[in-house]
């Protein structure tokens, strides 16, 4: 009961995925082939991880437009990093990148938090200024495949029954983030707090704190993901993931996150997030311009939200007793 | 109106009144708001409108001004019947109100605030900012005040604002002018200087509709009266011919009608006592102390600082000073969580914005301020939610047909039985009810009385801020009255009544 209510809206979007993928297998059935899904899935992977942070912030009536940025500057810092200390442990670099993003991203949770800035404003502002500190920091050059170790880079492609570790990473997050969500007093605070910003307060849960740890855990992916990122592409420079955090949003919006906050679930991020990477996939192999891509992916964002909205429109007042219970 | 002919009909028009409304019917979704009330506004006269809060005298604002319209009834304008669609239509018949807070813009100019919407234009329909400008000091030289029209609004403090609001309001050259409680935000001085404007305007032989709390000036400056009580028309005419006690009476002097529960208060130890609570604006020197099985009511008109004081004591804002002792222990109080974890907890006003989430489900809204209890280390226990949900539900009689049904979903009383159920399940010592009846009706309003009731006979301490006078005298056993942000009186036993209330309220 619970599942088929609160995933609606993810079961509609499956729907439409499996549409989608049974489009392209009529031109190219070599697409729907189980290794090249997983491919699909693997390319996918790093936009699952940011969608996923958006997410949370999104539920919380914020967005984070410095995810792409915050990926870029820690790329950029445990790249250079792996140059300084040739040697250094996996280990090492994964927990630089977690802490470095986690901290990029309570700066952004504290100006909202403390200092009451808009969102959208304080995230406009960090995502200028990482991408500066990269340019400060590296002097605008780049860090190429050669300067980097074979550790460093081999981790994203090492891979574990049959997966490489990049998917294994996103599985993951996405299985910690829905336990978060579904089954943890934080999670239940971040659809409290978007879902009614007043009736939370009353209830004794602090809306700016609430958003400060959404902003965190959404640095944190993207930190993740900063390191992923440069070593799967073996390079490092200022502009890598440019504008990602559009297609961050896009995922996000497509996958029934409402951007008003309070509703939206971390399947709805990875479908959302997989039907921006099936297009993106699928378009070069049957043979469509990618310039169609992104009046696919244009379409698909306002298609989805016309819909949502559309099923969220509020139906009145509830007034007579049959209505009640029909939903 | 009996029709006359010819030039007594003149006559007649003359010396009536410019603006009547007859028979006025508003209704709200289970209340009326306005039932048949009457209204007569004299040109070069004062009329006062005096009631209690709720009374209807903010509704006929809305009517007059064009923003509501009335379900029942006609608007008379020199005795032929006019409709108001839009507030333009009520401007364009002369009508204008200069209302409790002003209504301006920050970032304009002095002169762009009197004129925005009808500023006159030069020969191509563009702004005429000389002409503009030079009216605009005219009018404000007529009133007496020394602002100058380019002046950026934000730069004026609030006296000054009012001048505006009250140039604005000539500009269109209103016939009809409401002022809805104009001295709340002046000093002395400055209503002394609002007495002579409106002498100024009585002069113009403009209409002035003036709404009030404050029986001082209502004897200085109003030439009439009307009094509305719960939407209804109660009397009018001389105040040469009535005195306070008369007004207060025909304000408040119904039958206390509604039946209210019957208690036999058993009141225990004390539970809450607070001391020397206060705020650079808002309150100050709020004290006073609640024991178990007490309905401790609160007073006092709108704008008493009844509801910021509430939200001081619960943690939402931070007052200056002052110290809360639970059951005789202090307890510092910084955030709503605190409140909760000692046990108080506070249903604000309004339950549509700050009661229930209504995207998640009955079971989470339920257990939402208790998952302190039903967690372990952060992670949820969801059959110990349900648990909890279910047994508060069932208490509440809450029916659904799953506690997975989203609030959102829920009829209006079943939404208020969630926020109910939420608070019940923190197990509270002290509970705070703001307003807890209002915009309900009367059969809803019986029902959360009762359960008022019962609560006090659980041993749960319970302040109910109330501006209905029944409510208060119904339910409390004891009343605090609050005025201006302090309290004005405590007041219980045989000193109970309508008049001490209101008396104390208003200050007189």
């Amino acid at each position: 009961m619970i599942r088929k209510l609160a995933t609606r809206r993810e079961t509609l979007l499956l729907g439409a995925l499996l549409l989608l993928l049974a489009v392209i297998a009529t031109r190219f059935p070599g697409f729907v082939a189980p290794s090249n899904l997983a491919d699909v899935f693997n390319d996918t992977a790093p936009l699952i991880l940011l969608a996923i942070g958006q997410m949370v912030v999104i539920l919380t009536r914020c967005i984070d437009l410095s995810v792409a940025a915050n990926l870029a500057l820690t790329g950029m810092v445990v790249a250079m990093l792996n140059v300084a200390v040739p040697g250094l442990p996996v280990a090492v670099t994964l927990a630089v990148a977690l802490g470095l993003g986690a901290a990029l991203g309570m700066v952004n949770g504290l100006l909202v938090w403390k200092l009451d800035i808009p969102p959208i404003v304080v995230t406009l502002g960090t995502m200028t200024i990482f991408r500066g500190t990269i340019f400060v920091i590296s002097g605008g050059d780049w860090v190429n495949s050669h300067e980097m170790g074979e550790g460093f880079k081999a981790f994203p492609r090492a891979e574990l029954l049959g997966l490489p570790m990049l998917s294994w990473i996103a599985i993951l997050a996405l299985a910690v983030f829905s336990l978060v969500m579904t089954r943890t007093t934080l999670g239940r605070a971040f659809y409290a707090v978007g879902g009614n910003p007043h009736a939370a307060t009353y209830t004794g849960i602090d809306v700016g704190r609430t958003q400060f740890w959404a902003f965190t855990l959404s640095g944190t992916l993207a930190g993740l993901t900063g390191y992923l990122w440069v070593s799967r592409y073996a390079v490092a420079y200022v502009d890598i993931a440019g504008g990602f955090e559009l297609d961050v949003v896009a995922a996000c919006v497509i996958g029934g996150i409402s951007i008003m906050g309070g509703v939206g679930t971390v399947w709805g991020a990875l479908l959302g997030a997989l039907f921006l990477g099936v297009i993106k996939n699928a378009l070069p192999v049957v043979n469509i311009s990618p310039f169609w891509q992104l009046a696919i992916s244009g379409s698909a964002i306002i298609i989805a939200v016309a819909v949502n909205a559309r099923a969220g429109r509020d139906k009145g007042r509830i007034i007579l007793k049959s209505a009640e219970h029909a939903t | 109106m009996l029709m006359q002919a010819g030039s007594d009909d003149n006559a007649q028009t003359l010396t009536g009144p410019v603006l009547s409304l007859d028979g006025i019917t508003k209704t709200f979704p289970g209340v009326k708001a306005l039932d048949e009330i009457r209204l007569d506004l004299h040109p070069g006269q004062v009329t006062a409108l005096v009631g209690e809060n709720g009374a209807g005298k903010s509704t006929v604002v809305k009517i007059l001004t064009g923003i509501y319209q009335p379900d029942g009834g006609e608007i008379r304008v020199d005795g032929s019947a006019r409709r108001f669609p839009s507030p333009q239509d009520a401007a364009d018949a002369g009508i204008t109100a200069i209302h409790q807070e002003t209504v301006l813009f920050d970032e304009l100019t002095v002169a762009e605030n009197i004129f925005l919407g009808h500023a006159p234009r030069n020969r191509w329909g563009l702004i005429d900012w000389p002409r503009m400008r030079r009216e605009a000091e005219t009018i404000l030289r007529g009133i007496g005040a020394q602002v100058d029209p380019d002046h950026p609004l934000r730069d004026l403090g609030i006296a000054n604002k009012h001048l505006v609001a009250i140039a604005r309001a000539l500009s269109i050259d209103a016939r009809v002018v409401i002022m809805d409680e104009p001295t709340a935000a002046l000093s002395h001085k400055e209503i002394e200087e609002l007495y002579e404007l409106v002498e100024t305007l009585k002069a113009q032989g403009k209409a002035i509709l003036f709404i009030s709390h404050k029986f001082d000036e209502i004897f200085r400056i109003a030439d009439r009266y009307t009094v509305f009580r719960d939407g209804q028309f109660v009397g009018a005419g001389l105040i040469a011919d009535v005195t306070e006690a008369d007004l207060v009476k025909m304000m408040v002097g119904r039958e206390v009608s509604q039946i209210f529960p019957k208690r036999s208060p058993s009141i225990g130890e004390e539970v809450l006592q607070v001391a020397g609570y206060a705020h650079p604006t808002e309150f100050a020197d709020i004290g006073f102390r609640l024991n178990r099985g007490e309905i401790l009511g609160f007073y006092g008109l709108v704008g008493a600082g009844r509801s910021e004081f509430m939200q001081a004591l619960f943690g939402i804002t931070k007052p200056s000073k002052g110290v809360t002792k639970i059951d005789g222990k202090i307890r510092v109080i910084r955030s709503p969580a605190d409140a909760v974890a000692n046990g108080i907890v506070y249903v604000p006003e309004d339950r549509g914005k700050q009661g229930a989430i209504t995207a998640l489900p009955i079971f989470q809204n339920v257990t939402l301020p208790s998952l302190a209890r039903t967690s372990r280390r952060g992670f949820l226990q969801l059959a110990e939610e349900f648990k909890l949900a279910r047994e508060y539900t069932r208490r509440l009689d809450l029916r659904a047909a799953s506690l997975d049904t989203p609030v959102g979903n829920l009829s209006g009383g079943n939404q208020q039985k969630v926020v109910i159920a939420k608070w019940l399940a923190t197990q509270p010592r002290v509970i705070i009810l703001d307003e807890p009846t209002k915009g309900i009706d009367i059969g809803s309003k019986a029902a959360v009385h009762d359960f008022m009731a019962e609560l006090a006979a659980q041993g749960l301490a319970v302040i109910m801020v109330s501006s209905e006078i029944p409510e208060i005298l119904g339910m409390s056993d004891r009343v605090i009255v609050m005025r201006e942000g302090r309290i004005a009186a405590e007041v219980q036993g045989d000193d109970l009544t309508p008049e001490t209330l209101v008396r104390h309220a208003a200050g007189i």
